[in-house]
């Protein structure tokens, strides 16, 4: 039956997220951003809430929580409106776990899913993005060869999140053609962790090039062994989980931008009060919610182990293009004031262009 | 828990309504479209049995909303020919007495076809429903109203079938302002109220557009809907209960009407996936952007704002079965539907070339039909005015 309502355990989850987004994160984003780095200990408080680690399932040493999209994707945009960098940094080792968990083999998840049960932050990450123009997830340039026992992985990545803390990564690459993961491990000979790039935005999350030179992987280390797996179910995730994110983010540019406008006084009175401005936060509070409920139903089909194809990469364009327009008119409407560093919507229209670019971020 | 899944009987009439409305709807649709103001009565006596029978039971639901999108799918011209309470009784639903609710609508469902108007719009007044200039004055165990109304919907019907009614808005106290506005309910063939003309429109032909003209019509006392003392509030203060009504009225009638429009978007949307589809192209999704052809980004970006309507609208329904206040999110839905089936069923045209253009095919008409979304129950400037004040958390005096 149709319904709005998120369940109470997601309300209580929801709540956590936001307080600590708006306790932990919110004092330190800008600081993060201009020094290009996140405390430790504020991803510790993170961690210890759970919410990579919560579903785990007991067999591998986990409290065992349901796994679901949507309660992925309220967190995701909790987490976001507080900082995106900081929030990918937080949910960075699902890009590695979730998969393993949902579609890896017994022995690659007893071997890999206990270490994300620890009291402290274990990075782990994924590497999809390719640095080259026209870059389609699912027409990927990084080859992967088997060669007797072992897989050969050669090509280029980037936009790695933590690949230089990261003891083991996913690695995105073609077989055949198609997609596949495979689990590489740090020391692996042929991979090399690049310098961290600087980006636009999110400029407080380490992101790495690396390269694969005739790296070799014992041919058990593809995700899901012989059978392999679901990668568009992957990368669905990703677009919801993105989408989520843009929300977030979105909702941050027009709050403050809303505030503002409230207090910002133009020929005696509010400038909020003018419908130039009104009508772009209107327009902005419905594309948000629009987006919101987008995300809700692609995540939906998601849990419902549908495919989600049509739904996910909707709400992935829709949310790329209304993040950019929301958190764009955040700036206009703070105008000159909104350029400078002191207000932080600067900051999410950097980030908020990313949208567009970001691709492989399945952490729902 | 969020969920989308329809119950199976909200699948069930989808069903029906949807083979209703693709039997019964789409072969005299453009029949209707060229012969406007003609009358298609086999439909209304269909409607008005199936009605009945509950199989098309149309109301402030889901349930209903999801029948009203399948009809307006068909057509919605004809849709706003099916008999019922219409806007007049989602008025008298929201501030009548219980003794109104059933001498009004307790036998609505009995006997020939019935409509329910509701006359607000004055020829020197849409959007501000404050400046209602028609009148009502007390005379004894009477109301005297005085007054012309215009694009009254399906007020022809309203103001002639037996047993019909019409709700109009009038003020009791000039000098009140939205105080002394209240709503009375004129049962059809009321002496002095009468049909003066029908409008000739871009789209909904079939639907009939009245002007009504009320010339010291009397209707008993008991008519009035809500109280009829006028509290006079100061400025500032916030709205008065009559006019709060009106409002109220919107809340519940503007998701059904964001409703209609995504019936209309999705006939469009349908028309240019079916041609595709013959010609054999695919529409891929979940190619990199710089991979897809102008015309699946097109698609793609129409299915995308279809859904964000539809998605708003569902919202905005359920808040309204949960008994939350909806005030923000049916504005939401409204506004962004209106605009959103007028972008669509343009864009759609423009795909389909000369199919597009053509009257050989309904795609112009619904083209034509989608605009009225954008305009009715508030125009999509109105619905963004709304939504700015919520968000804002502004009055009406802070942001005009």
């Amino acid at each position: 039956m149709i319904s709005f309502s998120p369940t109470e355990e997601q309300q209580m989850i929801v709540s956590m997220a936001k307080q600590f987004a708006n306790d932990e994160m919110r004092k330190i984003y800008r600081q993060c951003d201009e020094n290009s780095a996140i405390p430790e200990s504020v991803i510790d408080t993170a961690w210890r809430m759970g919410f990579t680690s919560s579903i785990i399932p007991e067999d591998c040493g986990g409290p065992g929580g349901e796994r679901s999209a949507i309660t992925g994707s309220l967190i995701a945009e909790e987490l976001a409106w507080g900082d995106l960098s900081m929030a990918i940094h937080v949910l960075c080792p699902a890009l590695f776990a979730y998969p393993i968990l949902e579609m890896g083999t017994e022995t690659q998840r007893m071997k890999y899913l206990p270490l994300f049960c620890g009291e402290k932050y274990k990075a782990a990450t994924a590497a999809l993005t390719e640095p080259r123009f026209g870059f389609d997830p699912c027409s990927l340039s990084t080859v992967a060869r088997l060669d007797g026992n072992e897989y050969v992985l050669n090509g280029q990545k980037c936009y790695v999140p933590l690949a230089a803390e990261a003891d083991s990564l996913l690695v995105y690459a073609a077989e055949n053609g198609a997609s596949q993961a495979f689990i590489v491990e740090k020391r692996t000979k042929g991979l090399e962790v690049g310098q961290r790039e600087k980006n636009m935005g999110i400029r407080a999350l380490a992101t790495y090039e690396i390269s694969l030179k005739d790296c070799r992987i014992p041919k058990e280390n593809r995700l899901g062994g012989q059978k392999g797996h679901d990668f568009n179910r992957i990368i669905n995730c990703s677009r919801v989980a993105l989408s989520a994110m843009a929300v977030g983010v979105a909702k941050a540019a027009m709050e403050y931008s809303r505030d503002y406008a409230k207090e910002r006084l133009a020929f005696g009175e509010p400038i909020a009060s003018r419908q130039a401005i009104a009508f772009m936060l209107a327009e902005m509070a419905i594309e948000i919610d629009a987006a919101r409920l987008m995300t809700w139903e692609a995540a939906w089909k998601l849990d419902r182990k549908e495919d989600a194809t049509k739904e996910a990469s909707l709400v992935k364009a829709y949310a790329d293009d209304m993040v950019l327009m929301v958190t764009d008119r955040g700036v206009q409407i703070l105008g000159g004031h909104g350029y400078v560093r002191e207000h932080p919507v600067e900051l999410w229209l950097r980030n908020g262009r990313g949208f567009a670019t970001f691709d492989g971020m399945a952490i729902v | 828990m969020i969920d989308f899944e329809l119950t199976p009987e909200q699948k069930e009439a989808v069903e029906i309504t949807h083979e209703f409305a693709r039997d019964l709807f789409r072969p005299i649709s453009r029949y209707y479209d060229e012969h406007e103001h003609e009358s298609p009565h086999e439909l209304i006596d269909r409607a008005w049995g199936e009605r009945n029978k509950g199989t098309l039971a149309l109301g402030l639901d889901v349930t209903a909303s999801l029948r009203i999108e399948e009809l307006c799918w068909g057509d919605a011209g004809l849709f706003l020919c099916v008999p019922g309470p219409g806007l007049g009784g989602a008025a008298i639903f929201a501030s009548g007495t219980k003794d109104q609710l059933s001498r009004f609508l307790g036998h609505f469902n009995e006997g020939d076809p019935k409509w329910g108007a509701m006359a607000m719009t004055e020829p020197g007044c849409g959007s501000d429903t404050s400046a209602i200039t028609a009148t009502a004055t007390r005379d004894g165990a009477q109301w005297v109203l005085n007054g012309e109304k215009i694009f009254v919907t399906w007020g022809k019907r309203a103001a002639e079938n037996p047993n019909s009614l019409v709700v109009v808005w009038a003020t009791v106290d000039k000098s009140a302002g939205r105080a002394g506005m209240k709503s009375f309910v004129v049962p059809a063939g009321t002496p002095g109220m009468r049909v003066e003309k029908l409008e000739k429109k871009l789209g909904i032909r079939a639907s009939d557009t009245a002007t009504i003209i009320f010339d010291n019509c009397r209707i008993p006392f008991e008519n009035i809907l809500g109280s009829p003392e006028v509290k006079k509030v100061d400025k500032g203060k916030g709205e008065t209960k009559g006019f709060k009504g009106a409002m109220a009225t919107f809340d519940a009638t503007r998701p059904v009407v964001a409703a209609m429009a995504i019936g209309v978007g999705r006939a469009a949307l349908d028309f240019v996936t079916e041609t595709l589809q013959k010609e054999g192209i695919k529409i891929r999704y979940g190619l990199p952007r710089h991979k897809l052809t102008a015309l699946e980004r097109d698609v793609m970006e129409m299915e995308a704002n279809y859904k964000a309507a539809r998605l708003l609208t569902l919202r905005a329904l359920w808040m309204m079965s949960q008994f939350q206040p909806n005030n923000l999110e049916a504005s939401m839905a409204k506004a962004k539907a209106g605009l959103a089936v007028t972008k669509i069923t343009q864009k759609a045209v423009e795909i389909m070339g000369p199919l597009g253009y053509s009257r050989k095919y309904l795609l112009e008409k619904w083209m034509r039909d989608a605009k009225i979304n954008d305009i009715f129950e508030g125009t999509g400037q109105i619905n963004m005015l709304i939504v700015a004040r919520r968000v804002l958390d502004y009055s009406r005096d802070q942001l005009r």
